[in-house]
């Protein structure tokens, strides 16, 4: 019973993290009908700047700061240089691209870096909490993570309901040629769409990487299992992000305790199958509606 | 004034605009007529900057607006109504109209202006708060103006707002129209399939076929020339 | 317009040009003979080269098994798969299981791997058919993932870290070890390409494209769209099992480590760099995929970029080769480097836009739309 209630503290804690970068995937989604396959990859590269800046003696939390403005501008610019001029391409260039993109940044990550093992401390103890006489698997840490992410949750819920940029945003994810035509710079917005995503994924990175050894490819495994998350949710559903990323984050951590963890990855993939099979779409996705 | 001169528009190896040639002057309503297909749309598309021309010019008040974006022209005070209307269904019909207001106005003005639509279009502000895909097509078409008028445009394009409306909802649109020209000094045009209601508010209409002006000329001229509507307009 | 020299110009990109020569019409003599010629050239190139590059040779040839299914796969049937290299594992671990447990000859282990591997591509390209763009590429990058752990899971029968040892074929008589490999190797690599120029010229071939380039009216004319898509997937599949074995004897021990995300996304970078959809385009990708590793260790040494580039290197000029190509070339992947060659060259004074060049195909022509101003 205690293995399954640690399984389950477990899934949250990582379901969380797998919300924040399926959230980023959404958004991008969302504006501009592209996966970014190197979401991963791009907050694995801030992740890097941060524990660079933190061996430096950076004072903690405003390494942490300039990890998510790292990400901030990384998006912009990767927008701007590489996916605007494809717009109106055939849709398999972008989703090469970004693979290229994924590899180019782990490249870049591991010759810059280097390839030693580093570690990434945590902004808060790790070791688990004790409620009465029983340990969890629940450290403050976690809870940090939790907090962390329902922070992002609840600024992405302002900015798009209550904010004219958000309203903008949404406005050019659903109708981008009548947004145009009432004034809003969508390619702008797109942009700021991208960047805002990389800070979601950027978030993320900082939050896995103390919990995981830490190389070039620490991501991959958080950006496959935030995609299966993402579709699970709705690719356009940012509350699928979050129901997605939970139901995954569970569903593996049972899968990984029960059935060992070198089989995760397998479940993913049969999350996914059925997911794909079942209600494609995904739980949350708007069906799509006429424009009269 | 808006000057179309010597335009020409291809889809590809497809020639949607010929050669069009004419004007639209201040305050005034200008009728753009003729079959489906025969470039209409591609016309209106051209002036506010969705699609990009082959050849000639395009001007507003002396600024010629082949080369600007979009969202450029939209500031030059160009408002275009899309075919199909273009609601954005996913969002309340309070967010409609104001996101029309964004880019040029601060919060307060911004009120003031809904307001006055609001005033306008008295449907849409008992339904200001619901999703615009509740909305009949009159209801919508009213949207869809009162979202571009929100902008307080110069010029007006509007892409067969009639469609798929009921005559008596139809002539209450047009009658709107034509009292905002008057009034507001605002120039229309008026890609309209629905000739008879088109030519009974304005002053000018252009008859376009297979891309080419036919005709451009005084709108009661136009409607009295019957071989001309036989031919070109249906009926 | 002819060169200086008065000769008809000749085209650039793959095959074609070769029709200059008075050769046989049936495509499959044709095959036939372009497949006896390069055994013959093989066969002397491999007699000269010493055991270390034949072993290089022999890599060449099993990457150029595995780009060519790729390629038949993503370039002429239109399905991304970025899993490629998981079905390269498939059939490696076949192979050395085989070896490893029973004492089957080497050919029905090599046989086993194709089969295997082809019957995974089945149970993979099914649910694949419903799939889409990014989901179909996200499935299959999990696929890549996910598969290779499984031996992670199962140590004992797998091998665990260390793997399983795979002996290398005996040859027959006094023959080099090294040599016969390599010549098996090629064989395989002359057979397969011969057999898939068939198929692509076969009727399955125009159903493969149909499918591509447009599924709904391919399945207006006829055409069983899914089983099309099944069996692109299942022979490409199995040509990465194939080359999974081959890839196993080259190396001689068969582990996880092989077969990691980095190959599938390799693989994909090396077909697109040699243009999809051709026959000739795959022995650019593998060669660029065997060497690219010497020549990152080269440039890094010789800038004396220590030795973290040097390992990353490659990856940095893969993932490069995938963003610029997918951005300079206009029409997707269909024409991939060699289009872009091709064209370069065309400007070059001497040697003239060639005749009736079939640049990469249009795409349906949209209205011009300006992209937004930002």
């Amino acid at each position: 019973m205690s293995l399954f209630i640690n399984l389950s503290l477990n899934g949250i804690t990582n379901g969380m993290i797998f919300a924040a970068v399926a959230l980023g995937l959404v958004f991008i989604w969302r504006a501009t009908h592209i996966v970014n396959f190197g979401q991963g990859s791009m907050a694995m590269f801030t992740t890097y700047l941060a524990v660079t800046l933190l061996d430096r003696h950076l004072n903690y939390w405003l390494a942490f700061a300039a990890a998510l403005v790292a990400g901030l501008i990384m998006g912009a610019v990767i927008e701007t240089i590489l996916i605007r001029p494809l717009r109106g391409k055939p849709a398999l260039n972008p989703v090469i691209v970004t693979l290229g993109l994924f590899i180019l940044l782990e490249g870049m990550a591991g010759s810059i870096f280097g390839i030693g093992n580093r570690s990434f401390p945590p902004a808060f103890s790790q070791a688990g909490l004790t409620f009465g006489h029983t340990k969890v698997a629940f450290s403050h840490f976690d809870v940090f993570i939790l907090a962390a992410v329902v922070v992002l949750m609840l600024g992405t819920l302002a900015l798009f309901r209550a904010t004219s940029l958000g309203l903008r945003m949404r406005a050019a994810a659903f109708a981008p040629e009548v947004a145009r035509l009432l004034g809003v710079r969508v390619g702008r917005i797109l942009t700021l769409g991208w960047a805002l995503a990389a800070v979601a994924g950027s978030l993320a990175g900082l939050l896995v990487a103390p919990t995981v050894s830490f190389s070039p490819n620490f991501m991959d495994l958080v950006l496959v299992y935030a995609f299966t998350a993402a579709v699970l949710g709705g690719l356009d559903s940012p509350v699928g992000a979050l129901v997605g990323g939970l139901v995954t984050g569970l569903a593996l951590s049972y899968v990984g305790g029960y059935l060992g963890s070198s089989l995760e990855p397998l479940g993913a993939l049969a999350i996914l199958m059925v997911v794909l099979s079942a209600r494609p779409e995904g739980l949350f996705s708007r069906p799509e509606p006429r424009r009269v | 004034m808006l000057d179309v001169d010597d335009l020409s528009v291809s889809y590809g190896a497809v020639k949607a605009l010929r050669g069009v040639t004419f004007q639209a002057q201040d305050g005034s309503v200008t009728a753009v007529l003729g079959a489906n297909g025969a470039g209409k749309t591609t016309l209106l598309r051209t002036v506010s900057g969705l699609v990009k021309q082959q050849s000639g010019t395009v001007s507003y008040d002396g600024v010629k607006l082949s080369g600007l974006s979009v969202e450029n022209i939209v500031r030059l005070g160009i408002s275009h109504v899309p075919e199909g209307r273009g609601v954005i269904e996913e969002l309340t019909v309070d967010e409609n109209l104001r996101l029309g207001t964004l880019w040029q106005f601060n919060r307060r003005q911004r009120k003031s202006v809904l307001d006055e639509i609001y005033e306008l279009f008295p449907p849409l502000a008992e339904r200001r708060s619901r999703m615009a895909s509740t909305l009949s097509g009159g209801e919508r078409q009213m949207l869809a103006i009162g979202r571009a008028l929100s902008s307080k445009p110069k010029l007006l394009l509007l892409d067969e707002p009639s469609l798929g409306l009921a005559p008596l909802v139809t002539a209450q649109i047009m009658a709107l129209v034509r009292r905002l020209a008057r009034e507001t000094r605002l120039t229309v045009v008026l890609v309209e399939q629905n000739v008879r209601s088109a030519l009974s508010i304005a002053e000018e209409a252009v008859v376009i076929n297979l891309g080419r002006v036919v005709v451009a000329d005084r709108a009661e001229t136009v409607a009295a020339d019957t071989q001309l509507r036989h031919h070109y307009l249906g009926f | 317009m002819p060169s200086p020299d008065g000769r008809t110009p000749t085209r650039l990109s793959g095959v074609p040009w070769l029709r200059w020569l008075r050769l046989p019409r049936q495509p499959l003599l044709r095959h036939l003979l372009f497949g006896a010629v390069a055994a013959v050239g093989f066969y002397l190139l491999t007699s000269s080269l010493s055991a270390f590059n034949n072993f290089r040779v022999g890599e060449i040839a099993l990457y150029v098994i595995a780009l060519a299914g790729l390629s038949l796969l993503t370039g002429t049937n239109g399905q991304i798969s970025l899993g490629q290299g998981a079905f390269m594992a498939v059939g490696a671990y076949t192979l050395g299981v085989l070896t490893t447990h029973t004492h089957w000859p080497m050919a029905v282990d090599v046989l086993a791997a194709i089969v295997l591997s082809g019957a995974l591509g089945v149970v993979v390209g099914i649910p694949a058919t419903r799939l889409k763009g990014p989901y179909l590429a996200g499935m299959t990058l999990i696929l890549a993932l996910a598969l290779p752990r499984i031996a992670d899971k199962y140590t004992a029968f797998f091998g665990g870290d260390q793997g399983l040892t795979v002996n290398a074929p005996t040859p027959p008589g006094t023959i080099d070890p090294q040599r016969w490999l390599t010549w098996i190797q090629l064989a395989g690599a002359i057979i397969v390409l011969i057999l898939l120029a068939n198929l692509t010229r076969s009727r399955f071939g125009r159903s493969f494209r149909a499918v591509r380039d447009d599924e709904i009216a391919a399945g207006l004319a006829g055409i069983h769209v899914a089983r099309t898509k099944v069996l692109a997937f299942t022979v490409a599949a199995s040509c990465a099992g194939l080359a999974g074995a081959f890839l196993g004897l080259s190396i001689g021990v068969v582990n996880t480590g092989e077969f990691s995300l980095t190959l599938s996304i390799y693989l994909l970078a090396g077909m697109v760099l040699g243009g999809a959809g051709t026959l000739v385009g795959p022995w650019w990708g593998a060669i660029v995929i065997v060497f690219m590793p010497g020549w990152s260790n080269s440039i890094a040494n010789s800038f004396s970029l220590g030795s973290a580039v040097a390992a990353n290197l490659s990856l940095v000029i893969f993932g490069l080769v995938l963003i610029v190509v997918m951005m300079a070339v206009p029409m997707g992947i269909q024409g991939g480097v060699s289009w872009l060659v091709g064209r370069a060259l065309s400007l070059v004074p001497g040697i003239g836009q060639p005749r009736g060049s079939r640049g990469p195909p249009d795409i349906a022509t949209t209205p011009d739309i300006t992209t937004g101003g930002g």
